[in-house]
């Protein structure tokens, strides 16, 4: 229940915080959560990884089939140099998960050592 | 223990995020460019976007509607003039902002800014050919017309207006790639835009490479291989025109023998970025005589290079003043090809050599003065300032003398070592209010309206065709056109006095032009406007097949439609071919064949001269002919890597076609003396081995050979965004001028009923985003020959089921 609330509120931060600031704030959202939402340090990574997973990973799906992926053929040929839709929206939110999920961690361990 | 794992913890984290928003390890940012939320996905546009909503800009003056059709083509209605260009302004910038601020960047010499200095080259020479100071100088003459400053300060607000409304999430695609930010637009800019275009028409010259072969090969055997007017030659002022009998021909200076036709050294440089050579157009109009209704009809295909996003974008302009619809260039306002309710215009390049090089001697290495009329005279130092992308900027003095900017010194290009230096005499440079013209063509109504518009264009000098729904139809070459003495410009000039500098312009109203001539057609392509009795002299890089192409079938041609009329856009009948192949057929000796190579001859032999795509004889043609172009010209012209260029292919053809002796054919390398038929052998021996290389991967086809692609203004960076292998037959000197990445980039059919009936149609599509269905989705129906009827929207007609958007400006 801890770890549905916990990945919830990332992804609903992370969002919110990407409509003003750039990208990376998804890591302010990833770190802030587990201060107030505290569980073991390898469920908040979890809880990050799969925040942004699903994020990213739905977001950009959507976005994906409502283009028809006629931008995400152009795109997966550009930058992984291989014609692949699904490949490119799971690196999307692959990437997004990483950086959530070491972020979320960073934010569990700060909250152990300030909470002796 | 903890602190280590947090420290650990959160070094990762910042690793990660710097790896992933720099390229300083990966070679994209991908965090920054994969983020849905304001990277590359936010450019994906869903298919059923809507392009509507309502706008409020303090700065218009009424309301303005923008309806837009099922092919994205907006229809705008405004109340006022301005409005219309301010947003026609908004509109460009909403669908090709990267593209119109891309332009005028590599206008002015600052690609590097963007891409680093691997473009430094480029823009040294942009910057030397005084483009900026090209803008700077038109645009203070267009400020100084109220007209014209007040329509281009709308079109930039417009634009900007545009610009204000972009966040990170919403820039074109290529910014996010490229990792810039749009600048603010400015008039400046648009003046840039128009010096490109001018750069791309009238920045064509071979004054160095022809100084090189006429110190090689002498006045005689030079006009023989560069001829000034061909025999085969159709005119554009069909032959046996009167012209005009009292005309002031300057006489060349005393010192020309000495000093210009028998100079001592050549010219070691081979300039670089040259325009394409192959930029031209067709343009024909009919009169009633001719036409099944009995009204004209104008026809248009400029051909350039057929980029995604297309140089083009399609809209129709209506205000209480005037409703024109055609074609527009995102950077400038107003429509440049089109039509209005009363008349139609298209252009073609006049081709004519508006660009000369004079030697200048300066002082010292200051280059703070130059002999001139007996003096040394102070030149201005101009310094340019060029910024590198990630580095810092590189500064390059040009001087200025009373010919214009000193392009090549000692200090550019690196190769030029022999210490002389180069002036530029270019058209560019002069003060012009062109943009003038279209606002008057766009409202014009009469033959006379027409006439006062195009007397406002100097530069790049075009063939204005003119019909109207009165009946008249009429072309004029119109520019400012040097007044030179007999082959003035042709080759350097010494620029030691002011005898060698451009007597005067030729008078306005002795420029080439026909109005209703009783053939009942008019027709240009790039060829020499008229033929050898025209008293001025007019060097320039003229066409020859397709203006005959053209000529010949109008002539016969009766009762004609516009079906007629796509149909001869469409061409692709290779005059050329027709001309040739026969040469070749006639002089080859079939037993020094090898099995392959006899095989061609035969395909050749029944080949019907149709360019079309599943034609291997085009190939085959287009190999022979090139290889028998090197075979005769190159070791009489090729010594010791002298920068030359060789004859070009009508030039050999009309020469061998009248004396098969011709005496280029011999190979001066061989004791041997080798006739035509040797010659015409071993030409297609030595290209029998590429041709079978082309044969075994399926190249001999015409359309796979060519393989005509709309490459993205990044060219092979982005070769996804590009559109590739469309099928599309014709080539050079075909009047379906398409080759493999150049060609008709807009063709317009105009039929002067009431109301007007029009076709249209250009390789691409209205929105420049990669992102949209709308990139390219023109691009099939242009290969396939179709054309789009162009629908002419009327105020009446704001619910027709084709409106798929409406955005509404309100002020």
């Amino acid at each position: 229940m801890k770890f549905l609330a916990s990945t919830f509120c990332i992804a609903l931060l992370a969002f919110s915080l990407g409509i003003f600031l750039p990208w990376w704030s998804i890591a302010i959202a990833a770190f802030v959560v587990p201060l107030f939402i505290p569980m073991q340090p390898w469920k908040d990574f979890l809880s990050g990884f799969v925040a942004l997973f699903f994020f990213w990973g739905i977001m950009s799906y959507i976005i994906d089939h409502s283009n028809g992926s006629l931008f995400s053929h152009k795109i997966a040929l550009l930058i992984l140099k291989t014609d692949n839709p699904m490949g490119l929206i799971a690196v999307t939110a692959l990437i997004g998960a990483i950086v959530a999920g070491a972020a979320a961690l960073s934010g569990s361990l700060t909250k152990r050592f300030f909470s002796k | 223990m903890k602190l280590f794992l947090l420290t650990i913890s959160i070094a990762v984290t910042i690793g990660l995020i710097i790896l992933l928003d720099t390229k300083k390890v990966l070679p994209a940012p991908l965090g920054r460019l994969l983020s849905p939320q304001e990277g590359l996905w936010q450019n994906a546009e869903p298919l059923d976007k809507d392009y509507g909503g309502n706008l409020r800009f303090s700065a218009l003056k009424e309301k303005g509607d923008v309806y837009f059709d099922d092919r994205l083509v907006p229809h705008v209605f405004a109340k006022e003039d301005n409005d219309a260009y301010y947003i026609q302004g908004y509109l460009h910038a909403t669908f090709r902002l990267w593209q119109m601020e891309f332009q005028t960047y590599a206008a002015a010499g600052r690609v590097s800014e963007i891409v680093g200095d691997k473009a430094l080259n480029y823009d040294r020479t942009m910057r030397r050919m005084g483009m900026v100071y090209a803008a700077e100088r038109a645009l203070k003459m267009m400020e100084e017309d109220a007209v014209t400053k007040s329509s281009m300060d709308a079109y930039t607000a417009g634009v900007n207006a545009y610009i204000e409304t972009l966040n990170v999430a919403n820039l074109p695609v290529e910014y996010k790639l490229l990792g810039y930010l749009p600048e603010k637009w400015s008039n400046l800019k648009s003046a840039l835009f128009y010096k490109a275009m001018t750069n791309d028409l009238a920045g064509f010259d071979t004054d160095f490479e022809f100084t090189n072969a006429l110190r090689l090969l002498g006045e005689d055997k030079f006009k023989i291989l560069y001829p000034e007017v061909q025999d085969s030659l159709s005119p554009i002022i069909p032959k046996g025109t009167q012209f005009y009998a009292n005309v002031n021909i300057p006489s060349a200076p005393v010192s020309a023998d000495s000093v210009y036709f028998h100079r001592k050294d050549s010219i070691w440089y081979t300039q670089q970025f040259k325009p394409n050579p192959s930029n031209g157009s067709n343009n024909w109009a009919l009169s009633g005589s001719k036409t099944k209704s009995g009204k004209p009809i104008l026809c248009n295909d400029p051909h350039l290079s057929i980029t995604l996003p297309s140089i083009w974008y399609e809209m129709q302009i209506n205000t209480p003043n005037f409703n024109v619809y055609g074609v527009s260039f995102p950077g400038i306002l107003g429509i440049m090809i089109g039509f209005n309710d009363h008349i139609a215009f298209g252009f073609t390049n006049a081709g004519r050599d508006m660009k000369d090089y004079y030697e200048i001697k300066f002082k010292d290495k200051s280059r703070l003065s130059y002999w001139f009329n007996n003096e040394w005279k102070n030149t201005d130092l101009r310094i340019e300032h060029i910024g590198i992308k990630d580095n810092i900027e590189v500064l390059d003095t040009v001087a200025y003398t009373v010919f214009g900017p000193v392009m090549y010194d000692e200090s550019f290009p690196d190769k030029l070592k022999t210490n002389k230096a180069y002036a530029l005499r270019w058209i560019a440079h002069d003060p012009s209010n062109a943009l003038k013209m279209w606002y008057l063509l766009n409202r014009a109504k009469t033959y006379n309206d027409y006439l006062t518009a195009i007397q406002y264009f100097n530069a790049p000098a075009q063939n204005m065709l003119f019909a109207s729904k009165e009946g008249d139809i009429a072309l004029w070459q119109q520019g400012t056109f040097p007044l030179r003495w007999k082959d003035q410009g042709k080759f350097v000039m010494p620029g030691f006095d002011s005898s060698y500098m451009w007597q005067g312009f030729i008078p306005q109203q002795d420029n080439p032009h026909v109005i209703n001539p009783v053939q009942g057609y008019i027709s240009s392509a790039n060829q020499r406007p008229v033929d050898s009795t025209y008293p001025y002299f007019i060097p320039g890089r003229y066409d020859m097949y397709r203006g005959i192409s053209i000529n010949r079938r109008l002539s016969v041609l009766t009762n004609a439609t516009p079906e007629d009329m796509k149909n001869l856009q469409n061409d692709t009948y290779n005059v050329l071919a027709e001309v040739a192949v026969p040469i070749l057929l006639k002089n080859i000796q079939m037993d020094k064949l090898d099995d392959n190579a006899q095989r061609y001859v035969e395909i050749l032999r029944d080949w019907k001269f149709h360019s079309d795509v599943n034609e291997k004889g085009p190939t085959i043609f287009s190999h022979w002919l090139d290889s028998l172009r090197q075979f005769v010209f190159k070791d009489d012209l090729n010594k010791n890597g002298l920068p030359i260029s060789l004859p070009i292919r009508y030039t050999l053809v009309e020469n061998l076609l009248k004396d098969s002796a011709f005496s280029f054919v011999d190979d001066i390398n061989t004791p041997e003396v080798e006739t035509l038929s040797d010659i015409v052998t071993t030409a297609l021996i030595s290209c029998t081995k590429p041709l079978v290389q082309l044969e075994k991967e399926n190249k001999l086809d015409w359309g796979n050979y060519k393989n005509t692609t709309l490459y993205h203004l990044l060219r092979t960076a982005t070769m996804p965004f590009a559109k590739e292998h469309i099928p599309i037959g014709g080539g050079e000197n075909i009047i379906n001028a398409t080759t493999h990445d150049h060609g008709p980039s807009w063709k317009m059919v105009v039929h002067l009923t009431t109301p007007t009936e029009a076709y249209g149609i250009y390789p691409g599509g209205q929105n420049g985003n990669p992102g949209s269905k709308y990139y390219d989705n023109f691009a099939d129906t242009w290969g396939a020959g179709k054309y789009f009827k162009l629908w002419v929207m009327k105020a009446s007609e704001k619910s027709d089921k084709r409106i798929i958007s409406t955005l509404h400006f309100t002020n």
